[in-house]
């Protein structure tokens, strides 16, 4: 049998990705375009619905960033209310480490798994961002370099509260009055720089014991803690030899941890167009990025890497012939920085606009990321297929640029294909997340239960 | 709808009030962690068109130590969160209010604000929350963060014991406010989809909330549009002095202890009070007492199954709140009596699950129909339309515009 593609959704997030200027776009907090959404999912057999998470309205030169979608609802409370409204889809979302605490976040997440019948995820990320922190009581105290210690910390007192019920604990006999198996179930303690915590854990084991943990970092620390601890990846590699390099790479980090190749999935973040002919997916594309490039959008994203106040400059206009100014504080708060060498970078731009005589918006779009599959259903079921038949994916996380009908037409017209060419389910045969990505069940991390 | 409206929530918690409820519930022992459960107890209690069910939570077992567990093996013990819960059974209900119990003293209020107000967006504007302050040591051990001394019970006028409860309280209190002041963080009309200005948001009406306190700071605006209601239903539950003002400056709702109606009226004169020196704005209190009803056909049946009851369990109920055992009319009997005092409603503890909930949707909800003391069903709206507490205005809007 062929590799098996892994299919996920994910709502559309808060960046310029998501178009919300087109008629078609729909509510971004309503829960009915998450339901659409993720019965959409549901419908086509995906994996999982994927939602992530915001802690911090984003800012650019001090003032809140109003360009793209903002605004969104609390990860854990949408993915529960999910669980109502669909059967076998998995239910994921970005939760940060810095900003909790295991005891809550094990207790909350062995909650969503109970309540969806083994259907929850977590896709563990830190910030070492006092921006963000300054939302929070506990501020941002995390050193950027201890980013990966407190979420290797994390999850690995979060498995230890999960494993904290035995299995038989809950006995529940009524003629002897026995409820429990053993007294003062849920026993636990965990000794470490980021957590010293120790007592009783409230939440009988649950469907998957360990809900997925799903991973989201590049960087060769973040690789090394998904192939010590995580059960996917949420990658981002373009083109077919990035991906192959990236999966040989953390596939080949697994067996140190001693981990089989299959025991950790790696799921890119892509987007999809589709037209009856490839002409017509490409102008769809062309318009798309248009869409998700506006002018004001345009000169905001030159103001990123330049750092500078650009805002009396023309969309249509020439670039800035002044450098990026590299020494002074980020002008945009609350997102990743993106350009390693900014004076540079900006030289190639200006390269490139003089050699095709772009201006400032058509520049963007043309440097901006391009949609990873453009072409007619079976271009893309194609394309998609040798993607994960040559090791440069085990599957992909689809990212929508429409709220909340972004997927109906892949769902129509792309899973077909897949499944005539017997690299996609035909219906759900397991009930739990970790049966759907094909991971075994899940190995206790716990020696023995810790005695009190 | 006027505020001669009774009330009514149910409790929900485990199989029941009573500590040997699962002994003899038809339920399967196991049932509260499956969904099931709470959908079928929430459908029950909406077809009887009550206003809101409860959900209890502790971040601790269940137990009647002080500190710790307390050894019982014959007892419900473990609990989900409340309010995923409380959010899993939205989209199966259509009007009943869900009021989940989130403890503050080791949570962000960040995200205790915009889950409560996802709530509300999932569920149409019925959430309401309680705030619960964990005042036991061995909750705090689960965090880390800080110690706490074990409260002896016999003691809490200890001048030490004073000053804790206090400062526990009070930090409880920045936590709500922060809440509330993230809840109004966002106008209603932030979202404008300028297309010709590419703008999502107008953001000036988005508002930083700047709070500063002595125990945290917190910056703003929350990530949540502003819920349905404006600000969801706060409610409290409280039993004294420090907890009674609390409830007057923080919350929407207050559920009391009351042993009788006399004393239900001296609750009622001491919260006006508390509302008076606090300096309360706005609509008062809706206080609601707390009784843990055990039901029957016969006033002799309901105490042979409260025997009964006490006998598996092998010890006598001990409750905060007073143990009502007789007949549905009998218990509308008292509520009508009670209510006299100046009570709103009554939040109900079924001692058992689901026979005492079936007895309050099935029986009592009638026999108080019958007297023209309850709605024959929803009238539409928010759980705060329900409540007859208007949607407020938002303080940032007010402050903008002013």
């Amino acid at each position: 049998m062929p590799k098996q593609i892994i299919l996920a959704a994910h709502f559309p997030g808060v960046n310029n990705t998501t178009v919300w200027s087109d008629p078609d776009s729909g509510s971004q907090i309503d829960f009915a375009s998450f339901v659409h959404l993720a019965r959409t999912a549901e419908r086509g057999l995906f994996d999982f619905f994927f939602l992530a998470e915001g802690l911090r309205l984003r800012e650019q030169r001090g003032r809140i960033h109003d360009l793209d979608v903002v605004g969104r609802p609390d990860t854990l409370t949408v993915l529960a209310a999910l669980a109502a409204v669909t059967t076998h889809l998995g239910l994921a979302g970005t939760l940060n480490a810095t900003f909790r605490e295991p005891y809550e976040l094990a207790r909350q997440l062995a909650t969503l798994d109970h309540l969806s019948g083994g259907r929850a995820a977590w896709n563990v990320v830190t910030t070492s961002d006092a921006f963000t922190g300054e939302n929070f009581r506990r501020g941002g105290f995390l050193d950027r370099s201890l980013r990966y210690e407190r979420a290797a910390e994390f999850v690995s007192a979060t498995r230890q509260l999960w494993e904290s019920w035995p299995a038989d604990a809950v006995v529940g006999d009524r003629a002897s009055g026995r409820y429990l198996s053993a007294a003062d179930p849920g026993t636990f303690g965990h000794h470490g720089d980021q957590f010293d915590i120790a007592g009783h854990f409230t939440v009988p084991r649950s469907p998957q014991l360990h809900p997925v943990i799903l991973q989201a970092g590049d960087s060769p620390d973040g690789r090394e803690f998904a192939a010590a601890s995580a059960d996917a990846i949420f990658s981002r590699h373009g083109t077919l030899e990035a991906g192959q390099e990236f999966y040989r790479d953390v596939k080949s980090r697994l067996d140190r941890h001693g981990r089989q190749p299959d025991d950790l999935k790696i799921i890119p973040g892509v987007t999809v167009v589709l037209g009856d002919t490839d002409a017509e997916a490409q102008e769809k594309a062309h318009h798309i990025r248009r869409q998700q490039f506006s002018p004001q959008t345009a000169l905001l994203l030159l103001e990123q890497l330049w750092n500078r106040d650009l805002s009396g400059h023309d969309p249509d206009g020439p670039l800035p012939t002044i450098d990026p100014d590299v020494s002074g504080e980020a002008i945009s708060r609350g997102r990743a920085g993106m350009h390693a060498d900014p004076v540079a970078t900006a030289r190639q731009w200006r390269t490139l606009a003089e050699e095709k005589g772009l201006g400032i918006r058509d520049l963007i779009i043309e440097v901006a990321g391009r949609q990873s599959f453009v072409g007619t259903p079976q271009q893309v079921a194609e394309r998609m297929n040798h993607f994960v038949q040559s090791d440069a994916a085990d599957g992909f996380i689809l990212v929508p640029h429409l709220t909340p009908g972004g997927l109906d037409e892949f769902v129509d017209q792309v899973v077909p294909l897949l499944q005539e060419k017997r690299v996609f389910r035909t219906r759900y045969t397991g009930t739990t997340l970790r049966e759907h990505l094909g991971l075994g069940a899940a190995r206790p991390v716990s020696p023995t239960v810790a005695s009190a | 709808m006027s505020d001669s409206t009774l009330h009514l929530a149910v409790a929900l918690d485990g199989l029941g009030w009573h500590p040997a409820a699962w002994r003899i519930s038809p339920a399967d022992p196991t049932a509260p962690l499956s969904p099931r459960w709470w959908a079928t107890l929430a459908g029950e209690a909406e077809r009887a068109a009550l206003d809101m069910v409860t959900l209890e939570d502790s971040l601790d077992l269940q137990s009647g130590a002080a500190d710790g567990p307390d050894g019982h093996t014959d007892q419900v013990r473990g609990r989900l969160d409340a309010l995923l819960v409380a959010a899993r059974i939205a989209p199966l209900t259509r009007h009943i209010g869900l009021l989940p119990t989130t403890s503050v003293t080791h949570t962000e209020p960040f995200h205790v604000s915009t889950a409560v107000a996802t709530l509300d967006h999932v569920s149409g504007g019925r959430a309401g929350w309680r705030p619960r302050v964990s005042a036991r040591r061995s909750e705090a051990r689960h965090f880390g963060r800080r110690d706490l001394p074990i409260l002896d019970p016999t003691r809490l006028d200890d001048p030490e014991t004073v000053r804790l409860i206090g400062d526990l309280f009070a930090e409880a209190g920045d936590a709500v406010e922060v809440v509330r002041r993230l809840w109004d963080s966002w106008q209603d009309d932030a979202e404008i989809r300028d297309v010709a200005t590419g703008r999502f948001v107008d953001r000036d009406r988005l508002h930083y909330i700047n709070f500063t306190g002595r125990w945290f700071s917190v910056k703003g605006p929350s990530i949540v549009p502003r819920p349905p209601q404006g600000q969801p239903v706060v409610a409290a539950l409280a039993h004294s002095s420090v907890p009674y003002a609390f409830a007057a400056r923080h919350a929407d709702v207050v559920f009391v202890t009351p042993a009788d109606a006399g004393h239900a009226a001296a609750i009622v004169a001491e919260i006006r009070a508390a509302e008076e020196v606090v300096g309360r704005t706005g609509p008062p209190l809706r206080i609601l007492a707390d009784l843990l009803v055990l039901l029957d056909e016969t006033p002799a049946l309901a105490r042979g199954r409260r025997a009964r009851l006490n006998n598996l369990a092998s010890t006598d109920l001990h409750s905060d709140a007073t143990t009502f055992t007789g007949t549905p009319g009998q218990l509308a009997d008292l509520i009508q009596e009670w209510q006299r005092s100046g009570l709103a409603g009554f939040r109900l503890r079924p001692a058992v699950l689901p026979d005492d909930l079936t007895a309050i949707t099935r029986a009592l909800v009638p026999a108080l129909r019958d007297r023209n003391l309850f709605r024959a069903g929803y009238p539409g709206g928010t759980l705060r339309d329900l409540l007859g507490l208007p949607r407020p205005a938002n303080r940032y809007a007010a402050e903008s515009t002013a």
